[in-house]
């Protein structure tokens, strides 16, 4: 092999930083010549393969992938003006406020014109995939039973089966998690059934998540029988944990997130990174996305996404949510 | 002439400059009406957003709580890609939001510069009691300017477009206006240019007032060159008249004198003398004729005529000087030459032509005489076997005075073929001048219009 691509996996518990960084690693090319910094939410060992096929393309390429939460990113970003060339991130809020208060740069190539008008802002923010959140559940709490396919249903099944499910559901924690923040305000917005489920989760003594790769794991062994708002990829990735989770994406409505990347202002490498999304975009976009079903729900790309960042707007949803939960 | 500019050229500058300002004028309007109409809309919508956010403010136990709309927002996102900005603040407090957004004092739409770019922003604000004073609550809604100013670059392109069209249909009308302006000119040039030399009517052809002066002026100064020149004629006819009546006197004492002479030498003066005087009678007189064809072409009596008939009048009263030179007459008529014109005006071109021929004519010749039917034209040719013309200067003896320098000693007064000239152009017809085809000798042929 002509290219021989070294990851090593750094872990990394900062001091010199004052946003923490969860892992660093470094994909080094021979004969590279430049280095590009990428930044994301997504697991580095879900996006090796992507920057693995970038650098068959261009070997010239070093890419430096730092994983992080969304909201490191943010600290990151925002007020440590740290070196990064590409934000990739699945909290589109935030990520539209990046661009909103001018941390992105605009890009247009033709890999841009693939995206679909939903799928880009700005010309700045561009998404690569569509991710619906999916309850996942317990397959062997579930043995011979009917299959709650809406939110109701889900209701009906935790209102007629108390003693069952206490102790045994989880969710995001939405204080933490930016992810679950977008997720639980946008149901907020969807239907007024979001907070009559959250009020029933509390008083059935939810587990509280940070991710959902952790609420997958304790689904899978049946330390809770059900999990809420989980991104489906994540769990449809968890091949090995097939037997043992079923996914399913409510029926009611399903809401959208949109992982997106954004190329930063302060780049050094801005050709680097337009290959980069380049290839990130076509790889994504090449095939016209199928048609999905009525229940989906993509989350708008927009200035709509700002108003549950606003600290006022953030402290009232996070106390009722809190009011609710903890009963 | 002394040639300084061009109406129509001038006409066509200043028609398609003002065309190009007024183009340029409607642009601009079209521009600066569009741009705020563009950014009216903008502040309606900001106006509308920051009015939903201010509604969702609240005092709640003392504290002020914003539960800003989603749709407050979102409604700015769907009429461009521009980026947001917002405040709340209480005072000179910032409640949330952007805190270092420009500020103003009063509810208002304004401009202002905010991170590197243009912003629009509208205030509104309102009043609520925070326990139990009034306390002014203001939001503050901020947009960038991106698609308002891709629409205005649209918006521009169109105006353009606009201004061009009507820069070019101006242009095509002013051409026409121009020409239709300077064509009553060329008209007027053409009629008067199109005229005989001795049409000296005054110009009726329709004109626009604006040319009035001008046409009145050329008509007083024709009728002038009118006047001037038939009193020229008529001094001229006077002076022939009065002049011919002594010379016939001072001719009829000379013959008596002759009788009583004996002595040569004194006979040779008086035959020389008696000579002067008609050479000088004969030049009154056709001087005295020319005016009259001058005057008659002018006012032309037309009637049908026989030119055989005139033909063979004129010839008979010429024989008995012919036979005096022992010259004779070969005449071929053809009946059926009938032609529309004034008789006294051919009979004397006819008798001037004969009279010519006979003139020069030495003794013991024919002159011959031929009058036929040509198509449209009835065509006389009189050919006498005389010195002929010098092929020289044949288009000039048609000049008045002008005579040939072959005459040798015949008396003339070099009006003769004028005036069959003159009559037959007032006639629309020809009189052509050519050496005779047999042998020498003049061949004078005039064609008219049957």
């Amino acid at each position: 092999m002509r290219y021989f691509i070294t990851a090593c996996l750094v872990l990394w518990t900062s001091m010199a930083h004052a946003y923490e960084i969860e892992a660093q690693t470094e994909f080094n090319a021979e004969g590279a010549t430049s280095t590009l910094s990428i930044i994301s939410t997504t697991d580095t060992a879900v996006f090796a393969p992507v920057i693995a096929s970038f650098q068959v393309a261009n070997p010239q390429i070093n890419v430096n992938y730092t994983a992080a939460s969304s909201s490191q990113i943010n600290t990151a970003i925002v007020e440590e003006n740290a070196q990064f060339d590409i934000a990739i991130s699945s909290a589109m809020d935030l990520q539209t406020k990046l661009a909103n208060d001018g941390y992105a740069e605009a890009f247009d190539s033709s890999s841009t014109t693939l995206v679909p008008d939903w799928g880009t802002w700005r010309n700045s923010i561009f998404a690569f995939s569509q991710e619906p959140a999916t309850i996942v559940l317990n397959r062997a709490a579930f043995k011979g039973q009917k299959i709650p396919q809406t939110r109701a249903e889900l209701i009906t099944l935790l209102r007629s089966q108390p003693k069952k499910y206490e102790r045994r559901i989880g969710t995001y924690d939405v204080r933490t998690s930016g992810l679950g923040y977008l997720f639980a305000t946008q149901d907020s917005r969807t239907s007024e059934t979001f907070w009559r489920l959250t009020e029933l989760m509390g008083q059935l003594k939810v587990k509280l998540y940070c991710c959902s790769s952790d609420m997958i794991e304790d689904v899978s062994t049946g330390q809770i029988a059900i999990a809420y708002n989980v991104l489906g990829s994540y769990a449809a990735a968890r091949d090995d944990l097939a037997e043992k989770i079923i996914i399913i994406e409510p029926q009611d409505y399903a809401t959208v997130m949109l992982r997106t990347a954004l190329i930063l202002k302060d780049s050094k490498a801005q050709r680097a990174a337009g290959l980069f999304m380049d290839h990130l975009l076509s790889e994504a976009w090449n095939e016209q996305p199928i048609n999905q079903g009525q229940n989906l729900r993509r989350i708008p790309l927009g200035p709509g996404l700002l108003v549950f960042l606003d600290r006022l707007k953030r402290q009232q949803f996070l106390q009722e949510w809190s009011s609710a939960i903890f009963q | 002439m002394n040639i300084q500019g061009s109406i129509y050229r001038r006409l066509m500058l200043q028609l398609v400059g003002s065309a190009a300002i007024l183009a340029a004028i409607l642009f601009l309007l079209f521009q600066s009406f569009a741009r705020q109409l563009a950014v009216e809309s903008q502040d309606t919508t900001l106006k509308a957003s920051a009015s939903a956010i201010l509604e969702s403010v609240s005092v709640q136990q003392g504290q002020v709580v914003a539960d800003i709309p989603y749709a407050a927002l979102a409604m700015l996102g769907n009429v461009s890609d521009d980026r947001v900005f917002y405040q709340i603040s209480r005072g000179t407090d910032v409640l949330t939001g952007y805190e270092d957004l420009p500020r103003s004092l009063d509810d208002t739409s304004w401009t202002a510069k905010y991170r590197d770019d243009p912003i629009r922003l509208v205030k509104v604000s309102r009043s609520l009691p925070i326990n139990g004073s009034l306390t002014t609550i203001a939001v503050t809604v901020a947009q960038t300017q991106d698609g308002l100013a891709q629409k205005l670059g649209e918006i521009s392109r169109t105006a353009i477009l606009i201004g061009l069209i009507f820069f070019a249909v101006a242009t095509i009308l002013a051409v026409w206006a121009a020409r239709s302006s300077v064509r009553p000119l060329n008209i007027v040039a053409a009629a008067v240019s199109r005229r005989g030399p001795a049409d000296l009517r005054p110009v009726t052809t329709p004109v626009p007032s604006e040319m009035a002066p001008l046409t009145q002026a050329l008509n007083a100064f024709i009728a002038r060159l009118d006047r001037s020149l038939s009193q020229s004629e008529d001094f001229i006819a006077e002076a022939a008249h009065r002049v011919r009546t002594p010379l016939a006197t001072v001719r009829a004492q000379a013959e008596v004198t002759l009788r009583r002479v004996d002595k040569e030498e004194n006979r040779v003066a008086l035959k020389q003398m008696i000579r002067a005087v008609d050479e000088s009678s004969r030049a009154a007189g056709q001087l005295l004729d020319h005016a009259m064809v001058a005057f008659r072409t002018d006012h032309l009596e037309r009637s049908k005529l026989d030119l055989r008939a005139i033909i063979e009048e004129i010839v008979e009263r010429q024989t008995p000087i012919a036979d005096l030179k022992d010259i004779e007459f070969l005449q071929t008529t053809a009946p059926d030459c009938i032609v529309l014109g004034d008789t006294i005006l051919i009979q004397n071109a006819l008798t001037n032509i004969i009279d010519n021929a006979v003139k020069y004519s030495p003794n013991e010749t024919v002159i011959t005489v031929t009058l036929e039917r040509e198509g449209a034209e009835v065509v006389l040719t009189v050919a006498d076997q005389g010195p002929g013309f010098e092929a020289d200067n044949i288009n000039a003896l048609t000049d008045r005075f002008a005579r040939g320098t072959n005459v040798g000693q015949t008396v003339g007064s070099g009006l003769g073929l004028t005036i069959a000239n003159e009559v037959a152009k007032a006639h629309n017809g020809t009189l052509t001048l050519k050496q005779s085809t047999k042998g020498s000798g003049a061949c004078v042929t005039l064609s008219l219009p049957a």
